[in-house]
């Protein structure tokens, strides 16, 4: 029988990252983060792990670049202005082609901004994580229960592709705390078969002549080998895009939203049918890899508008939702930022300005 | 004929047939070969993590068996962080040069060394950024010629050179901190026995150790790979006296 918890959202992330099998975690605090190395560093000395709190961000994002390329499954998190620090560790990530999980429950910007919550770091998370051009999978979860399951499952991906994922939520649903399903917990042997399975890359010492490194690149063409290699990685990412379209049958108005943003906009999606419009809501749960054709194959005879929702001014996602569209389907916005949440008069004010300009 | 006795042999801890493509009079190469020598001495070759810095630090790869990976700019101590506390059977050591460790990585290498991290800190100090082309260091002595100090080192304006044994001397975590240079065979071979101490003390679970080592950087200070050494000595060892600041038991 399942186990179902009433948790915190950030606890929860830890939790799930420890049944993952996570056995390193290295964070620095910051709000709205804080709970997730709190709860590490009660938890992983119960499973044999080990947690460090880092003297900065800079070196917590060090220590898991370090912890992962040994095998085990190791995560950090923290928020937006820590997690631009960040930068430098996730970019040796991916040259090193290291699988590493981090978490960015995000806070209003830029700069120090505000603790509560806000959808800011868009760009920052699915175009420029770090320098060099490098791609990740980024989760976008909506409730605390996808917190857990995205979380679990963002080691399998990062094992699978031996790159970094990030799960992108905020402090809504880091704060929060709702009722959620927690996954199984993965036995001693499973977390040592999970250590193994990267045995063939392990930075552990080796004997002499039979070296590993955490560098693919080097001197010569190495490192154009290796963005020919990753790039052809990504572009295998098709199969892993996730979207959900809800009441998009016979939707004449959309509202494109993600993560917190999306659970405002599907109330009152709901609303809005009750009235007789025919609302419906695109969530990209992938953020990267965006659901480009989800919005390409909208039919502009059928869908007259999309309203972008975002907790971001100036928005963010509205660019690849127009990458997209191409123009063909008029797009408004509706955003907050700096820590001001969206509010549900507040969309539905946007979607009613969106009604009257294209019905 | 009569039977050649084997003397010497080139240490497994250098990649067979390596070259040491660093400039005529450096250092780092006498000092990769003892790191090699005192791994393979302690019978760890096979545990060998080389965490490298950045600069000049970061060509060891090039030469170095055993296991590596590159740190950023002064991560070292994070990074080696990571990976020892993983991989506690793993013998890990950083290689950083006076910029990397005491410039952009000093926030790093103090809190490894105020954790007492169980590794071992191999700090390359020649007094300035060699791989960029001799830019001012932290260690850079008064009146010493930097592109980015064109007259000079002044205190008034760029501070005094920073003595990083003797900052981690200041806490109470490290097991040993060292200074040493590799200008004569006494020095080099005193050297050696330092960094295999310090693997030694790694191995045994027993906790952190700098080994300081002074070199020349003749390309950067302009001088003959001969002239270099005298200046070393002169200069650079006058404000960096060799010593044994903490040794364990």
């Amino acid at each position: 029988m399942a186990e179902r918890v009433f948790m915190k959202g950030c606890e929860a992330i830890a939790e799930a990252a420890t049944r993952a099998g996570c056995r390193f975690f290295a964070g620095y605090p910051i709000t709205p983060q804080n709970e997730i190395p709190e709860y590490f560093a009660r938890r992983m000395p119960e499973v044999g792990g080990t947690f460090v709190q880092g003297e900065s961000e800079v070196a917590s994002v060090n220590m898991l670049y370090g912890a992962a390329l040994t095998g085990i499954r190791a995560m950090s998190s923290s928020s937006s202005c820590g997690i631009s620090l960040y930068s430098e560790g996730v970019s040796y990530m991916a040259a090193a082609r290291v699988p590493a999980v981090y978490v960015n429950v995000q806070r209003g910007g830029p700069g120090i901004g505000a603790i509560q919550p806000a959808q800011q770091d868009y760009n920052q998370a699915t175009k420029a994580s770090g320098n060099g051009g490098f791609k990740m999978i980024v989760l976008a979860p909506a409730t605390v229960q996808e917190c857990v399951d995205m979380v679990y499952e963002a080691f399998d991906l990062a094992a699978r592709d031996e790159n970094p994922v990030l799960v992108l939520t905020d402090g809504v649903m880091g704060t929060m705390m709702e009722p959620v399903v927690l996954p199984p917990m993965k036995s001693d042997e499973e977390v040592a078969a999970l250590r193994e399975a990267f045995a063939h890359r392990a930075v552990i010492g080796h004997k002499p002549l039979d070296q590993h490194t955490g560098e693919p690149g080097g001197i010569g063409d190495g490192w154009e080998k290796h963005n020919i290699e990753t790039a052809e990685m990504y572009k295998t990412w098709d199969k892993d895009v996730r979207v959900e379209e809800f009441m998009m049958d016979d939707a004449e108005i959309v509202l494109a939203a993600y993560g917190i943003s999306a659970r405002i906009s599907k109330v009152i999606v709901k609303q809005l049918r009750k009235e007789g419009i025919k609302a419906g809501m695109i969530r990209p749960i992938t953020v990267s890899p965006f659901p480009y054709d989800t919005f390409a194959n909208l039919d502009p005879s059928k869908v007259k508008g999309i309203l972008d929702v975002e907790m971001s001014i100036p928005a963010q996602m509205r660019f690849d939702i127009d990458h997209a569209v191409c123009g063909r389907i008029p797009v408004m916005e509706c955003l907050r930022s700096g820590g001001q949440l969206l509010t549900n008069d507040q969309v539905l004010a946007g979607a009613r300005e969106l009604i009257k300009e294209v019905l | 004929m009569s039977e050649m006795k084997k003397v010497y042999e080139r240490t497994k801890g250098i990649k067979p047939g390596a070259v040491s493509g660093f400039c005529p009079g450096c250092m780092h190469s006498t000092v990769h070969k003892l790191i090699g020598e005192a791994a393979e001495n302690v019978g760890a070759l096979d545990k060998l993590v080389r965490v490298e810095g950045v600069g000049c630090c970061g060509l060891g790869q090039l030469y170095v068996s055993g296991d590596w990976l590159i740190a950023a700019h002064g991560r070292a101590g994070a990074v080696a962080t990571g990976v020892k506390r993983s991989s506690p059977d793993s013998l890990v050591y950083t290689y950083q040069g006076d910029g990397d460790l005491a410039a952009i990585g000093l926030a790093e290498t103090l809190s490894a060394a105020n954790r007492g991290e169980n590794i071992t800190v191999i700090f390359v100090n020649n007094g300035i950024y060699g791989m960029t082309g001799g830019q001012m260091a932290p260690t850079t002595l008064l009146g010493m010629k930097a592109t980015t100090a064109p007259k000079g080192r002044v205190a008034e304006e760029h501070g005094y050179p920073m003595h990083v044994c003797e900052i981690i001397n200041q806490l109470t975590a490290p097991k040993m901190i060292v200074r040493t240079t590799v200008d004569t065979p006494q020095n080099v071979m005193k050297t050696r026995k330092y960094i295999e101490k310090a693997f030694k003390m790694q191995l045994e679970g027993k906790g952190y150790a700098l080994i300081e080592i002074v070199t020349t950087c003749p390309t950067n200070w302009g001088l003959g790979t001969l002239e270099s050494i005298d200046f070393m000595r002169e200069h650079m060892l006058k404000e960096f006296p060799v010593g044994e600041f903490r040794m364990p038991e």
